[in-house]
């Protein structure tokens, strides 16, 4: 009996093993769609298959039972079905429901151009793009004038987006606004930027429609993130036609944290002996800038310190206007200290929090004289001419702390929200006259990204504000949808109220006024992967309580732009060539300051376009760079008091801005893996075809001289060599590590 | 005669069971390692990682069929349309491998090829970030095993693939690629399934660097 029953159970395993069954099905999506490639297995088997081009999947086991096939791809949740196997075959059609994920999903990018590597193929501009483009001269401001939106203004610094003065516009580094992100200047010349492009890793310019997190902006948001740990330990100095630097930065052997220090001299003396200024610089500009930071890999997260000091002098003398035979004389000596530390850390089950804090003084010390013709002091007798001379001191005290806090829901949608606090502390000293501002901003915000599938998404916040000086609230709403409309494209939708406190010139004068105000409206259509990039927006904005100076300090200004925007670039089409080609056009008028009526302002042109090539040539290791931008003129104004109103005494519009500039990079020991220094030549000029650039006019004080205001050299010629000699931390970390 | 039935079925049995543990294994690695080598399109590179993701499933212990599904995605990923995607697949599967056998130099070396992956969606802007990372992933496999010769082949591949003004050509990949040809005539697997891999293209690199 024994006998049988081994001998049943050998033919049983005999038989089990010859006996197949099979089991077949489609797979398909949750709109019936058929799915390619998705993986079918018998749990806990090796038996499977994919499924093939039709959506159909067959494969054969031996075994019996109750068992569990699963069906999963990737981006898509994976179906578990039970089933019990005896002799017959078995059908099974699966149905995969797509997940929602982070990479696939649409972004909400109405409003926004962002350059880095932070979302991947959306990039629009990455951070080598900053200092290969040509006529930015390695300025973070200079290389986004190339982008649609922004206006090409040469007589101030700033940027002027979409109808908005250069105020309108402000600078977040790691989520703290910066209060003096430019050098200080003299009127009429523009300044530089005080960060290095390469501090950063991602840029995000934001022309509107921009999130709850950030205030303050009514037309712009440059949100800067810093950089994590370097890559590696090493020196660098810089020699250039303009200033020497040194520096250093270190990274830790277990790649843990990093610090690092620069020192930088500017001084532009030998430049200005052989290149001819308009003005008569009686003191050289110059700069001292000396910078630290460090950076700490926490548990799960990230801690920032950057800190940069930067003291700065120059005086230069220009004729007056009302008078042949006296000049104005400027001086100033400047300083600057900015700290930064943030600290983000992923808190687990979803939650994460983001705190930064950050502190600013910047002060300077200005002298305005009327001179004679042997540049010494001297009155007029007129009081137009002589209130020119003047001393005026000012500081400005920034703090700020600013904290987030984030909580992934389901999905991938997520809720944020957090506070911050702003204190503002202006001192002014002019002649003898002192003033001061005192201001306490308190604002809060949320918002929330939702994810209905992976084709729409909204983003929808509110941010509410508290300034003692105004001693007023304001709710700003803020939303915004996205919407995929095929591959690689999508449409966005914004819609926005931004506040922000009037300027302290105004405030100044008076505490009673309100806070400005616009209403963004966006439509956006893009198409972007990683060769091509291409978008058309449209907006309307609409500005309200602007500030009036006239008849009293007040809110009764108004103003609107509306335009349409294109941008293209195309990385593929031209071998070894990337051109960036992006035009504005810009219809605005506002009624604000003196205006007597709504008006184009001074700094709005209807019509900018840039081109922006650059191509690599291996062979040469070199990379040459040319920039085009264009602009139709701008209009000017000069307005005279006539009893109880301002007229418009004369206006006109300026000549069209046209500027080529062309920059090249030698890199002599690319691709050398053994030299020990890594060299990087630089060579650019800004207006090669010196054509004349006019901003604006300067009127004299009756409106009867007028004189064009131009830049202090119509062209900008600079060579430098950069040098950094680097420590390869890998065999460190490899046995570290191992 | 009972006994001897009962023997050769006692036999049978234990022979059945250690097939199905162990050769079984061997057996369908050894089937998917050929349907990987004859894979040529698209297609047939999926169904090869899925059978090796199948079997890594069902085992939990063995770190080679991840290894071998990864090396599939990366391998194949150069080719693919959404390159990041593809690599980020490999990794998701490496890292499977990798939590069943640490420190493994074989393992370093599909790192250093999904670091390429990644690399060639735009070289330009990518090249300190994964360059870097890559060269990291090619010391740490020879220093994890100094006779393993893979590390070899794709420094020299890389190199000869570069451009000569950058470093790269057959100057600079020849040497290493002898090298990895001398320690081939060492290298042994550890079985017949264990990564054995290479030598043709180091066959090929010095054929044209004559």
């Amino acid at each position: 009996m024994k006998k049988y029953l081994l001998l049943l159970s050998f033919i049983i395993i005999h038989f089990s093993l010859t006996a197949q069954v099979k089991i077949s099905g489609t797979t398909k999506d949750h709109k019936g769609r058929k799915l390619i490639g998705v993986s079918v297995t018998l749990v806990n088997s090796y038996d499977g298959a994919v499924s093939d081009s039709m959506g159909n999947f067959s494969f054969k086991i031996t075994e019996k039972g109750a068992f569990v096939v699963e069906a999963k791809m990737i981006d898509y949740t994976t179906v578990k079905q039970n089933i019990s196997i005896d002799k017959d075959n078995v059908v099974l059609n699966f149905i995969l429901k797509e997940e929602i994920n982070e990479l696939k999903a649409v972004t909400v990018t109405a409003g926004s151009f962002e350059a880095g590597d932070r979302k991947r193929a959306a990039t629009v501009m990455s951070s080598l793009d900053v200092v290969t483009t040509a006529g930015s001269n390695g300025d973070v401001s200079g290389a986004l004038k190339t982008l649609p939106g922004a206006q090409q203004i040469g007589e101030q610094e700033g940027l002027f987006v979409r109808g908005g003065a250069g105020y309108e516009a402000k600078q977040f580094i790691d989520g703290t606004y910066v209060n003096n992100p430019y050098f200080a200047g003299a009127q009429d010349i523009a300044t530089r930027g005080r960060f290095s492009p390469f501090l950063f890793k991602g840029t995000v310019f934001s022309t509107g429609g921009y999130s709850a997190l950030y205030g303050q902006a009514l037309s712009s948001a440059i949100i800067l993130e810093s950089i994590d740990l370097p890559e590696r330990s090493e020196i660098d100095a810089s020699i250039s036609s303009v200033f020497v630097g040194l520096g250093t930065q270190q990274l830790a052997k277990n790649k843990k944290s990093s610090y690092g220090l620069n020192y930088g001299y500017t001084n532009v003396y030998p430049y200005f002996q052989l290149v001819k200024q308009k003005p008569d610089y009686f003191t050289v500009p110059a700069f001292h800038s000396g910078e630290g930071n460090f950076r700490i890999k926490t548990k799960k997260g990230m801690l920032k310190f950057y800190s940069s000091f930067n003291a700065q002098e120059l005086g230069l003398r220009r004729p007056n206007i009302d008078s042949s035979t006296l000049k104005d004389a400027f001086g100033l000596t400047g300083t600057n200290w900015y700290n930064n530390i943030s600290w983000k850390e992923n808190l687990g089950k979803g939650w994460k929090t983001n705190w930064a804090a950050s502190y600013s003084t910047n002060s300077n010390d200005i002298f305005s004289q009327i001179q004679n013709q042997n540049n010494q002091l001297t009155t007029s007798g007129l009081w137009y001419i002589d209130s020119n001379n003047f001393t005026l001191k000012n500081t400005a005290n920034v703090s700020q702390l600013k904290a987030i806090f984030e909580k992934k829901l389901k999905g991938i949608n997520a809720i944020r929200f957090g506070g911050e606090y702003w204190h503002t502390f202006n001192k002014t000293k002019f002649k003898n006259y002192y003033t001061s501002l005192n201001e306490n901003l308190f604002s809060g915000f949320a918002e929330t990204d939702l994810y209905i599938t992976n084709d729409i998404a909204a983003k929808i916040g509110t941010r509410f504000e508290h300034s003692s000086i105004l001693n007023k609230w304001n709710i700003a709403p803020r939303i915004s949808f996205a919407y995929k409309t095929g591959k690689d494209a999508q449409m966005s939708l914004a819609y926005g109220n931004f506040y922000q406190n009037p300027e302290n010139n105004y405030l100044y004068a008076t505490k009673n006024l309100d806070y400005v105000k616009a209403t963004h409206y966006i439509i956006n259509y893009s198409k972007m992967n990683t060769n091509y990039s291409f978008r058309l927006e449209a907006f309307y904005k609409k500005y309200q309580d602007l500030i009036k100076t006239f008849p009293n300090y007040n809110n009764a200004g108004s103003g609107y732009a509306q335009g349409i925007e294109l941008f293209w670039r195309d990385k593929k089409t031209f071998k070894n060539v990337d051109y960036w080609f992006s035009y504005s056009y810009l219809d605005t008028k506002r009624d604000y300051n003196n205006y007597p009526m709504q008006l184009q302002p001074s700094f709005a042109a209807n019509h900018t376009a840039s081109l922006v090539v650059k191509r690599f040539v291996m062979k040469w290791k070199t990379g040459f760079n040319v920039t085009y931008s264009y602009a139709t003129g701008r209009p000017y104004y000069n307005f005279q008091p006539n009893g109880s109103k301002y007229d418009i005494k004369d206006q006109g519009t300026t000549i069209p801005y046209n500027s080529l500039s062309f920059s090249l990079n030698y890199l002599p020991n690319l691709g050398k893996p053994k030299a020990k220094a890594f060299i990087v030549w630089v060579l650019s000029a800004t207006n090669l075809l010196n054509q004349n650039q006019v901003f604006g006019y300067n009127y004299s004080y009756y409106g009867d001289i007028k004189q064009p205001i131009v830049p202090p050299a119509k062209q900008f010629f600079f060579l430098g060599c950069f040098i950094s000699w680097g420590v390869d931390r890998s065999q460190d970390a490899i046995n570290n590590n191992l | 005669m009972k006994k001897t039935i009962l023997l050769a079925l006692v036999l049978v049995n234990t022979f059945f069971t250690a097939f199905s543990q162990s050769d079984k294994f061997v057996t369908a690695m050894t089937g998917a390692i050929d349907q990987m080598k004859a894979a040529k399109t698209p297609e047939e590179n999926a169904a090869a990682a899925a059978k090796f993701e199948r079997i890594g499933d069902a085992e939990k212990t063995q770190w080679l069929p991840y290894y071998y599904a990864a090396l599939i995605k990366a391998q194949s990923g150069f080719m693919a349309a959404d390159k990041d995607k593809a690599a980020d697949e490999a990794t998701a599967l490496l890292d499977k491998a990798e939590a069943l056998s640490k420190n493994n130099s074989e393992i370093y070396c599909v790192r250093t090829t999904i670091c390429y992956v990644h690399m060639m969606v735009d070289p330009m802007t990518r090249y300190m970030k994964y360059g870097g990372e890559a060269s990291l992933n090619i010391a740490a496999a020879k220093k994890t095993d100094a006779t393993n010769p893979r590390p070899y082949v794709l420094e020299a591949n890389s190199l000869y693939r570069m451009p000569e003004q950058y470093g790269g050509g057959c100057t600079t990949a020849k040497p290493v690629a002898e090298k990895a040809a001398h320690l081939f005539t060492d290298f042994k697997p550890a079985s017949p399934i264990n990564p054995n891999w290479g030598k043709e293209i180091v066959d090929q690199i010095l054929e044209s660097c004559k």
